[in-house]
């Protein structure tokens, strides 16, 4: 009586990405030993100096960035009433959860002191972005877990609990709009407190604002990718009548997010960065044009739009240039007030790629064993639970 | 009364006594470092003819006490501003956002605090002046109500004005700072930076912080009045004669061509 179903679960086969994630697996465990046992300075490139890595420009940027398809479709299901972008709901909410988990993971690592990071809690410093993001971290995690558990209710046939939580998925859904709005922009206020040391291209008063866009635009770009790569690994087909009013909404968020930017670097007078091809605007090039410039030129074309192919390179390119924002804004605008460059370690690259693949292969198992993707029979009826 | 100290580089002979009394004071293992660090919390340093020194700044609105999420940094009325380890949880936002890059961190611990001056909270809260002020031999930094100790550079800026660069660095610099400095040199070439804003930079985050009360509520409103047009129309839309649409039935997405 659902619109999903568990996908057929292909017997497991010890296939190409199963060895590449044993491959990661192992390196990864000896780091987190390592990190733990001897320490920040025994694993990283971090140092006074550099004190913020890709632990927090990828994992926690880009992980809580690329989480935001999850209240954007919810919004546009449940408050714009769209229902029918339900079916990938479920997919986009998991995929929320398992990037706020991948992030709480990640900030395990990157803590100094991780076992303290209850005190946030306890000791209150309204006037820090940090207080704030760790907070809307904390209960937007909570919300989305509540909005996932559902799938996992209905698993076990529990369907009390999965009425209650129907009867208040509205203000549910509310709030975990208000706490995305604000921590989306509140990861970008935190880079407010530097203006002597971020770079002009991108230090900008505007900068909560651009973080809040870009991610939507992203987020949206993940829920593309995530269709694709979903119906590559189950033979799946591609929902394109969702997708592609999707891609028309990423184009007019990344649109309006470039023009924005444009101007902010107007603003700053730093266009000079780029016509003088500086390393800085080098990599903001990297940045806008992959990101921007060409996902906004490809899918403004309804023929491309409407193509597969087209459609999920767009997506893909979007999602590309929205990392390298993250890590232009929290690595490459920072290293010329810090005076070095920071390229991550091994060991850093290590535990951000294993992560990942724990993430991948957390949110296969979930395919395969919950109802996360709509089945195409005519029997079901709107499965409203917000999946 | 808030207290501070005032470095005069025209006077600093370079001796290093400041920073081998602040290790002892503060007892900080290891000898005196190239640069600051979280076991050196303070360097004398030669640049050209005359010397550096760097130590933290203590921010009349420190920047680091306004970005830690759990307080452990905080200002005190005397004037330091001082750290408490025992909250800290490592976050570094304090390292990053320092516009001085004071905080250093120990990276070679399994346990890892920061490490920075404090100002000898302990000796100025007894009315003593700091280790580093009190071991200098040759009045380099001299320790005193920040009242006095502004009075006192500007009276040296107005009898020697070739031999200083005319500025107070940390009269204005972040806010103002607890620890001034004089120069004859450029303070860029002394390490310090001299492209920093007269406003704290915590008033930036505050500006945005202060209004998220105001957000939340109306935010929210909105959203639900979103939610309540839309459904609404859902229910009209359900007495209305049917007709051919693809929004007006709820599972109407069930199998529709695309």
């Amino acid at each position: 009586m659902n619109t999903t179903v568990a996908l057929p679960s292909k017997r497991f086969h010890f296939g190409f990405w199963t060895t590449v994630f044993g491959l990661v697996f192992v390196p990864f465990c000896f780091v987190t030993v390592l990190r733990f046992y001897k320490g920040l300075g025994a694993v990283t490139h971090l140092s006074d100096k550099f004190p913020w890595g890709l632990w927090i420009g990828f994992d926690l940027l880009c992980g809580v960035g690329l989480a935001a398809g999850a209240f954007t479709l919810t919004a546009v299901v449940h408050l714009f009433n769209l229902k029918k972008f339900e079916p990938i709901v479920r997919p986009t909410i998991l995929t929320g959860f398992l990037g706020y988990i991948f992030v709480i993971t990640a900030l395990m690592f990157d803590l100094g002191q991780p076992w303290r990071i209850w005190h946030a809690i306890v000791y209150w410093n309204p006037h820090s972005v940090m207080f704030e993001v760790a907070w809307c971290v904390m209960l937007y995690t909570t919300v989305l877990a509540v909005e996932f558990a559902p799938v996992v209710l209905e698993r076990f046939g529990f369907h009390t609990p999965i009425k209650i939580i129907h009867a208040v998925i509205t203000p549910l859904v509310i709030l975990g709009v208000l706490l995305s709005t604000l921590h989306q922009s509140s990861l970008g206020t935190l880079y407010l407190i530097v203006p002597s040391k971020l770079h002009p291209l991108w230090y900008s008063q505007l900068l909560p604002l651009f973080f809040y866009i870009s991610a939507i635009g992203a987020g949206i770009g993940m829920v593309i990718l995530e269709s694709y790569l979903s119906q590559r690994a189950f033979g799946r087909h591609l929902e394109m009548d969702l997708l592609e009013p999707l891609a028309r909404a990423m184009v007019v968020a990344l649109g309006i997010y470039g023009l924005m930017r444009l101007q902010s670097i107007h603003r700053n007078g730093a266009f000079g960065a780029i016509t003088d091809f500086t390393y800085e605007g080098r990599m903001f090039l990297v940045e806008f044009v992959l990101g921007v410039v060409l996902p906004v030129a490809l899918l403004s074309f309804r023929r491309l739009r409407t193509n597969p192919r087209w459609l999920v390179t767009g997506a893909f390119l979007a999602v590309l240039g929205f990392v390298v924002n993250r890590l232009n804004v929290s690595i490459t605008g920072m290293e010329g007030a810090a005076g070095i460059r920071y390229v991550p370690a091994l060991a850093e690259i290590i535990v951000s790629v294993g992560l990942v693949g724990i993430g991948m292969a957390a949110f296969a198992l979930a395919v395969r064993y919950l109802k996360i993707f709509p089945e195409r029979s005519p029997l079901g009826e709107g499965g409203a639970e917000g999946g | 009364m808030t207290v501070g100290l005032l470095f005069d580089a025209t006077r600093c002979i370079g001796c290093g006594a400041c920073a081998s009394a602040c290790k002892e004071q503060n007892k900080l293992p290891g000898p005196v470092e190239e640069e600051t660090s979280a076991y050196t919390w303070t360097t004398v340093k030669p640049v050209g003819d005359i010397y550096s020194r760097r130590l933290c700044m203590h921010c009349l609105v420190p920047t680091c006490a306004s970005v830690c999420p759990v307080g452990a940094l905080h200002k005190t009325p005397e004037g330091p501003v001082i750290y408490a380890e025992d909250k800290c949880m490592g976050c570094r936002y304090c390292m990053m956002a320092c516009p001085f890059d004071v905080p250093k961190y120990q990276w070679d611990k399994a346990v890892p605090i920061i490490g920075k001056c404090i100002m000898c909270t302990s000796r100025v809260k007894k009315g003593e002046p700091t280790a580093c002020a009190a071991a200098c031999p040759a009045e380099a930094t001299i320790f005193g109500s920040r009242a006095d100790l502004i009075r006192e550079a500007k009276d040296r800026l107005r009898k020697n004005p070739t031999g200083y660069v005319d500025h107070l660095y940390g009269l204005t610099e972040a806010g103002g700072t607890s620890v001034l400095m004089l120069s004859n040199q450029l303070f860029e070439k002394l390490g310090l930076k001299a492209n920093l804003p007269s406003e704290p930079p915590a008033m930036r985050t505050w500006q945005v912080l202060s209004n998220i009360p105001d957000f939340v509520a109306v935010w929210g409103v909105f959203l639900y009045g979103v939610h309540w047009i839309t459904a609404r129309r859902e229910v009209v839309a359900a007495y209305e004669p049917p007709r051919q649409g693809p929004d007006i039935q709820d599972d109407s997405h069930m199998g529709r061509p695309s």
